[in-house]
């Protein structure tokens, strides 16, 4: 394996604990918010689309970058407003509620 | 990478990890997603800034037209969605996101090649072609079953298994010739196609009532495709991203597994043979009588009670009833009447599904109660009013080992002393099976749509 193979290793293992962890202790009304906000999350691939888009010079890469470029950003902007659309409504009537954190 | 390139992909990084902590809590949510969105735009415009020297004309006309056409979609359908299709339009998003994954793999590799991709490139863009192309296709029949374009009841037929392994070996032979001999774009094209029909073959036999399940699996799925790809362009951003968004998932996925007593492996898998038992239990139930009530009684009945229990379900939500289910509840207040929501882990149509929509009718939630903490209270409750719900509170779940619901943690519905259902018909749920409760001694159905009807039982509460 080459240096930045094993560098690129590395950040995947880490990341894999990171993710585990960091939702472990998530109640079940959220499951359905947490499930689109991660969804959002991996919209990240609109950089890699761009890298592919942008610098296409023929024609097959023109159009698999194009499509590459909208699908990307259809789950980037639709994951997150979707996402803030469902967290919007969760409101309580108690004063100090979740409706009151900023 | 260049150093600011470095940095600025690990802040987005950080932004990402801590909009999902956040996102567990209620409390946070919403701050949580705005900051993963933050992360995002800050590792776009870098990205965008750091590409400048590099385009090519046509690079820059079909980036700039495919983010805003992207993101206009993407923006005015979830604008647009109704809360009740917000779980199909999850699964939308989460297909073109694994589509886009296999398109930067499929183009990277025709960069590269047209010959032999060394392996540290070949294997990891493999993966993210077929895991991607396999999340795009899944997620498509996902969302057709969930929009009902076609039957959510398992579609199944002999040699299933057999066939879906062959798919797959096809795709393992395809992938070791593309690595062995050429990569070309005839065998890409290919390898993509057997994805895609691998992807369609995976949930075909999945039933509606187990898609978010789906969903979620197949989300974690779109996460390992991205990160795959960020091995092959090198990119830390989406390494971390896709990986953590693929961990994640796949915890979240058990964990919805486990609020619905199922493990992940019956889920996908628990389609083969156990469709023909509850056909069985559908015919045998055939012509039983059931008793019909009307309105005035009912609202009666409940205006007298000392405790009610609502059990909304996805057919409220059809309806748009969760207001009339409000004003009831209100209604049955005023008259002194304990009331409570009971919202079963997977009621709507995801986890969690039911809390929005309520939400959104202003319930308060503190009076939404979940499985665990209102299942005890059923016994000494008087009345409990089932509404537009039907495999949530099937005994079925808890006494008949051939259900595909069996094992599933239900609403002990039945130990109240009285209940009511709201139905439009004997039409079974989701899952394709019928209730055993429905026929009960103690159960009352009121027929009709359920808005009319709660509007009915408003009318009659308050005559009481």
């Amino acid at each position: 394996m080459t240096a930045q193979l094993i560098v690129e290793f590395t950040y995947f293992v880490l990341a894999v604990f990171i993710g585990i962890e960091v939702i472990s202790k998530v109640p079940t009304i959220l499951h359905t918010p947490l499930m689109s906000g991660s969804n959002a999350i991996h919209g990240i691939i609109l950089v890699g689309a761009l890298v592919i888009a942008s610098t296409a010079h023929d024609t097959l890469t023109v159009v698999i970058g194009f499509v590459a470029v909208l699908l990307a950003s259809t789950n980037v902007a639709g994951g997150f407003v979707v996402t803030d659309r469902m967290l919007e409504m969760f409101k309580s009537r108690r004063p100090g509620g979740p409706s009151d954190a900023p | 990478m260049t150093t600011a390139t470095s940095l600025i992909y690990l802040l987005a990084a950080v932004l990402f990890i801590l909009g999902l902590k956040l996102l567990s809590s209620p409390k946070s949510a919403r701050r949580g997603n705005r900051l993963a969105a933050l992360g995002m735009l800050i590792a776009v415009i870098w990205t965008v800034v750091r590409l400048i020297p590099h385009v090519t004309p046509a690079g820059v006309t079909i980036s700039v037209l495919g983010v805003v056409l992207g993101g206009a979609a993407g923006t005015i359908g979830a604008r647009r969605v109704r809360m009740t299709a917000m779980p199909q339009m999850v699964a939308l998003f989460n297909g073109v996101g694994g589509g886009a994954a296999a398109l930067v793999a499929v183009s990277e590799l025709l960069r590269l090649g047209g010959s032999r991709p060394q392996l540290a490139d070949g294997l990891p863009s493999l993966f993210a072609i077929v895991v991607g192309g396999l999340s795009f296709a899944g997620s498509g029949i996902a969302f057709a079953k969930l929009q009902e374009m076609m039957t959510g009841r398992p579609i199944t037929y002999p040699a299933q298994q057999v066939v879906n392994a062959l798919i797959a070996i096809a795709i393992v032979a395809l992938a070791v010739v593309v690595v062995v001999v050429t990569d070309g774009p005839v065998a890409l094209a290919v390898l993509l196609g057997l994805a895609l029909v691998l992807g369609v073959a995976f949930v075909l036999p999945i039933g509606g009532a187990d898609m978010p399940v789906v969903i979620s699996l197949l989300n974690a799925f779109t996460g390992l495709a991205v990160a795959a790809s960020g091995f092959v362009l090198n990119n830390f951003a989406l390494i971390v991203a896709g990986t953590l968004v693929g961990a994640s998932g796949t915890l979240l996925t058990k964990l919805m597994g486990d609020a619905m007593g199922r493990s992940i492996g019956n889920v996908l898998f628990g389609a083969f043979g156990s469709v023909r038992s509850s056909v069985g239990a559908v015919a045998g139930a055939e012509g039983r009588a059931v008793r019909a009530g009307n309105a005035e009684d009912i609202g009666t009945m409940l205006a007298y009670s000392r405790s009610v229990i609502i059990v909304p379900g996805y057919g409220l939500a059809v309806a748009q009833a969760q207001h009339a289910a409000r004003e009831l509840a209100d209604a049955l207040e005023k008259k002194g009447v304990q009331v409570q929501y009971a919202i079963h882990p997977v009621a709507g149509r995801m986890p969690g599904h039911m809390n929005v929509l309520l939400a959104e009718a202003n319930v308060p939630y503190d009076q939404l109660k979940e499985m665990d903490q209102v299942n005890d209270e059923f016994k000494h409750t008087d009345v409990v009013l089932v509404v537009g719900a039907n495999d949530v509170v099937n005994p079925a779940a808890r006494t008949a080992p051939g259900s595909p619901i069996y094992g599933m943690p239900i609403l002990n519905a039945d130990q109240a002393k009285q209940i009511v259902f709201l139905k439009r018909s004997m039409r079974p749920g989701f899952a394709g099976i019928d209730n055993e409760l429905l026929y009960d001694p103690k159960t009352t159905m009121l027929f009709g749509d359920a808005k009319e009807s709660l509007t009915k039982l408003v009318a009659a509460v308050k005559a009481a």
